[in-house]
């Protein structure tokens, strides 16, 4: 009998379930076969789609290289491999539950206090949000989400556990609003869909900006009154570099009466520290059940007992974590404004923002008509032709075209002035409507890129790395040592 | 509560005859002892006397008036009229699996969710997690959990549980202690102390290939070689790497299989696969049952019946899942059952996910096969095949969270490639793995000694229970004998085999698992983990043993 493959198969192996098929992941493939290297490949493209934090990277590094013990695996260290190599358990390491939840208390200013039983451990925030979707929503139950709102959500959220999301589309201000909110459930109710929570980005991604006490209120009321979950992603919350300040929905609680059963965070070493490839994602929910529910799930995302161990060690310094804490802000607003001046200078603005690792980029005035279709034309423009990889604001459902999201920490100073510099080519050049030097740029694309593929290959021969949202190997990106 | 229950029921917890709310869909389901261990109850029914009325009947009136109690449960006037058949969408083959579904529906946890300070009312969470939260009674589990209260210490706790109970093994973790207080200095963030090295902290803390780092894939691949005594190559890029092998066999479970459908899984088997498998991936588990008079070896008429009678039910089998080396049995499958398993996967058209997270474990000189090789020597569509590994055995780092999968089939891997975003091994850890799987003198030191020290404690151990009376099957891989205590248990059943469990658990304080809890259908069978233990542990444990058969010598 012959294989038949599609019918061997689940719906979820062959459906488009990740998502890749949107636009955003080809700005991705762009950056992945032609990787900007200052030396190697200074016409590469530049990777600004990616929110990593790596500039205090020394700072880390200093520690580790202080604390040979921490990672167990030195001589220093390796008394306490035995116990370490064997434990298994998926509550995680005690030492580790509460190094998370002393750091959560520190990030959040030590207003609140977290109880190291409700961390529950999992493989990234990714791991979180799908482990909180699975124990929160059966199949075809929806989660509301503000848009615009992190692409990933998309597949994160919905692609194992059958949830749907919902947008709920906010105002030109991008300022969430209870009638919003309110509409969007009416229309779901209409529609049938049972709503079972909703999930916000505090700050937000990809606007960077941070939610106020009334709205952070007026959203418990609203979840109390409607009887859905909150969940809120904090995972940018020691990523605030200036006024206005952050403030967790922990806080929110202590200050007014709800079900408390109803409210999830979730947390991430992964933008805070910098530490991605850590994938230490945490569930800290107020509702028992849940705790208890995830705890069982987490054995499908543990955190390695060894890197539990390291980071149990690192958070415990309480120098360190504090002198981290101001210096990486301290970094962050130095980088932020260097950006936006940049690119200010050539008349881009950008939403005002106090958080996270981008900027959201106006470039509305860019549009040749207000569409998406104008806006993807546009973006692919700066793709292949200004070499940034940057994220439009379609992919993340914005209802306004113009806007994108553009990161700024995953690179050294240098690669910043350079992507800077061809923004700012490209907007004096674009101002001058004649057709000329538009043909003028193609030509000189399709040169570069044979010139360049050859290069391409070695460096794609260098230890391969992959972009978290794409299956093809990168190169080294930007990340020259200093 | 009747359909809580139910839902345990059918989750095969081994509790069945215990709850007398289960009994009525139990005892129709043929009577006798195969009443204990009917695992989709209504299958039992359908499968019994009842017959095909009351097969339908019960699930249609269970249904019924679940529909009634939604409805004149539902307080909130303006909430959605959600009707039912929104809900019973997503399922819709097994009306089993879709009845109980609902009926874990915010009724179990609804009261003790219930804050004080809420006017609104219960939060609602999911029916799957709703399923779960309770679930942990197996004995599984408990006896799990009562170790983890109470660890037996020679010195600190003398009076302590000794855990028999998980497959995890103390014996050679010196060895790896050693080599890493050695050489794995540099092999996280390498270069010392000038930072400017090779690795620098970049290469562990920004993202990675979330299927794992190559060089990892390809120390991986060679360490599964090396374990298989050189007898087959893996391809590196065949290789997906996970956050252990419960993971690993998610994603499969999530790859090959929609809900409701099901594997075959010959019984008795590890007892955690019930969860890894079938909670959150909605895919139903059918036991084929082994048993003691073939050594539990693995039949293929048996597979082919259990095939037929899930296609008569109108349940679509996806795959067969086997352990090899056998957990909990400890027994091989020879070249021969591989080759007729793959012709019964190759008939049937449908996969065979074989687990050989024990390869490198054996004992004796029995020859372990892989299905990897099978494979190579066949002209076969290698697409149905998969294999899953992990380094948590055979390495004895089951904190480290390595799990493999391995397989022929490209859109599989593509796809396990994507989920592996919910669960990578951290990058500080693959680094460290790296360099300690590309020591080929090590890696060739530590299988050859841990098999000696295996070999030694499972003959010690066996000796031991056999100065007790007590038989085991003849073992040939893992870390675990299956003791036949059924001489010992007072009644010849389910209940019989608890009672003994229990006095082994909370008299004699050593903790094995049930063969329940492995969906065995003979009562009266143990699985006893060994390499937890040190050779001074034993005679303490038969010791312990001995008090308890004392009182249960009334039997004989």
């Amino acid at each position: 009998m012959r294989f038949i493959q599609q019918n061997l198969l689940s719906k979820i192996a062959i459906s488009n379930g990740h998502g890749e098929e949107i636009p955003y992941f080809d700005g991705w493939k762009a950056y992945d076969s032609n990787p900007f290297h200052p030396i190697n490949n200074p016409q590469g493209v530049i990777q600004m789609g990616l929110a990593e934090n790596e500039l205090c990277f020394d700072l880390i590094q200093e520690w580790i290289l202080k604390n040979p013990g921490a990672s167990i695996c030195t001589a220093e260290g390796v008394n306490e491999f035995r116990d370490t190599a064997l434990y298994q358990d998926y509550h995680g390491l005690p030492e580790f539950r509460n190094a998370i939840a002393k750091f959560m208390g520190k990030v959040r200013g030590d207003k609140v206090t977290f109880d190291p039983d409700r961390i529950v451990m999992s493989g990234g925030a990714t791991g979180a949000h799908e482990m909180l979707a699975f124990c929160l929503a059966d199949p075809g139950d929806a989660f509301l989400v503000p848009v615009p709102y992190y692409p990933g959500f998309d597949r994160d959220l919905r692609w194992r556990t059958g949830v749907q999301l919902l947008p709920v589309h906010c105002e030109s201000t991008f300022k969430l609003t209870i009638t919003a909110l309110e509409a969007a459930y009416e229309k779901a109710q209409a529609a049938n869909i049972k709503v079972k929570g909703l999930i916000i980005t505090n700050p937000s991604n990809p606007l960077g900006t941070v939610l106020d006490r009334e709205t952070l209120r007026s959203l418990v009321s609203f979840i109390n009154a409607k009887n859905i979950h909150l969940v809120c992603d904090e995972i940018y919350a020691a990523t605030v570099f200036s006024q206005p300040g952050f403030i967790s929905i922990s806080e929110i609680l202590e200050e007014m009466e709800c079900n408390r059963d109803l409210i999830h965070i979730v947390y991430s070493l992964s933008k805070d520290m910098g530490l991605p490839g850590f994938r230490v994602g945490i569930v800290y929910s107020y509702n028992d059940a849940v705790v208890n529910c995830a705890r069982k799930m987490s054995s499908f995302g543990l955190v390695s007992t060894q890197t539990q161990h390291l980071i149990a060690s690192m958070l415990s310094d309480d120098e360190f974590v504090e002198r981290y804490i101001l210096e990486s802000a301290k970094r962050l607003a130095t980088r932020h404004k260097d950006f936006t001046r940049g690119l200010a200078q050539v008349g881009i603005g950008c939403l005002k923002s106090s958080a996270g690792l981008f900027v959201w980029m106006d470039l509305r005035r860019l549009l040749k008509e207000k569409t998406i279709e104008a806006e993807t034309e546009l973006w692919r423009v700066i793709i292949d032709k200004v070499k940034l990889n940057v994220s439009p604001g379609s992919s993340f459902h914005c209802s306004e075209p113009g806007w994108f999201r553009v990161c700024f920490a995953n690179m050294d100073n240098e690669t910043m002035v350079v992507a800077l510099q061809r923004i700012r080519k490209f907007v004096l050049e674009t101002k001058e409507p004649e057709m000329p030097p538009k043909k003028r740029y193609c030509q000189g694309n399709l040169r570069q890129l044979s010139f360049k593929s050859r290069r391409c290959e070695d460096i794609m021969m260098a230890p391969s790395m992959m972009s978290p949202h794409s299956p093809i190997p990168q190169s080294p990106l930007v990340r020259a040592t200093t | 509560m009747t359909q809580t229950r139910f839902y345990r029921t059918q989750n095969s917890e081994p509790e069945e005859d215990t709850k007398p709310t289960t009994t009525t869909t139990v005892t129709t389901g043929g009577g006798g002892r195969t009443a204990m261990r009917v695992i989709v109850p209504l299958q039992g029914v359908v499968q019994g006397r009842g017959g095909l009325v009351l097969g339908s009947v019960i699930p249609c009136a269970l249904f019924y008036f679940l529909q009634l109690y939604l409805k004149r449960h539902r307080s909130n006037p303006t909430a959605p009229p959600s009707p039912p058949a929104t809900e019973t969408t997503p399922s819709s083959s097994s009306s089993s699996g879709q009845l109980t579904e609902i009926s874990g529906l915010h009724r179990s946890l609804s009261r003790p969710l219930l804050s004080p300070r809420g006017s609104t009312g219960p939060a609602y969470i999911s029916s799957r997690a709703n399923s779960i939260v309770k679930s942990s009674d197996s004995p599984y589990y408990v006896g799990l959990k009562k170790v983890s209260e109470d660890p037996y210490d020679e010195l600190d706790n003398p009076d302590g549980v000794i855990q028999l109970g998980l497959a995890e093994n103390k014996l050679s973790l010196d060895l790896v202690r050693d080599w890493l207080a050695e050489n794995a200095r540099d092999s996280i963030i390498g270069g010392g102390g000038s930072g400017g090295g090779e690795l620098s902290i970049s290469g562990i803390a920004t993202y990675q290939p979330f299927d794992g780092l190559m060089e990892l894939k390809v120390a991986v691949a060679g360490f599964m070689s090396e374990v298989m005594k050189g007898s087959v190559s893996f391809n590196p890029s065949q290789i997906v790497l996970t956050a252990g092998a419960t993971p690993a066999i998610e994603i499969l479970g999530f790859c090959l299989a929609d809900p409701g459908n099901a594997f075959l899984v010959p019984s008795p088997y590890y007892p955690s696969i019930d969860r890894d498998l079938k909670w959150r991936t909605g895919v139903e588990i059918i036991p084929v049952p082994c048993r003691s008079a073939d050594n539990f070896s693995l039949s293929i008429t048996a597979l082919d019946r259990a095939f037929n009678q899930a296609k008569k039910r109108g349940q679509k089998v996806r795959g067969i899942i086997i352990s090899n080396p056998s957990n909990p049995v400890g027994n091989l499958l020879n070249r021969d059952t591989l080759y007729s398993l793959v012709d019964f996967a190759r008939e049937k058209n449908i996969h065979i996910i074989s687990d050989e997270i024990f390869a490198g474990s054996t004992l004796g000189s029995e020859e372990f096969v892989s299905m990897a090789e099978i494979i190579d020597s066949e002209d076969f569509d290698r697409n149905r095949v998969h294999i899953v590994y992990g380094l948590s055995k055979d390495l004895s780092l089951p904190g480290f969270r390595v799990g493999v999968i391995y397989s022929f089939n490209e859109n599989v891997l593509a796809a396990a490639r994507k989920l592996t975003r919910f669960s990578s091994v951290s990058a500080p850890t693959q680094r460290l793995l790296i360099s300690m799987l590309s020591d080929t003198r090590f890696i060739q030191k530590f299988i050859e000694t841990n098999r000696e020290r295996l070999g030694r404690m499972y003959n010690e151990f066996v000796a031991g229970l056999k100065q007790l009376n007590i038989e085991c099957t003849k073992s040939s891989g893992g870390f675990y004998c299956w003791a036949d205590m059924s001489g010992l248990i007072r009644s010849y059943n389910e209940k019989g085999e608890l009672e003994l469990w229990d006095k082994l658990l909370n008299i004699a304080k050593i903790n094995v698992t049930p063969g329940s809890s492995c969906h065995c259908i003979e009562p009266g069978w143990f699985r006893c983990c060994f390499t937890t233990l040190t050779e001074k542990d034993i005679p303490v444990v038969m010791d312990r043993i001995q008090k308890v058969l004392q009182t249960c010598k009334s039997r004989s």
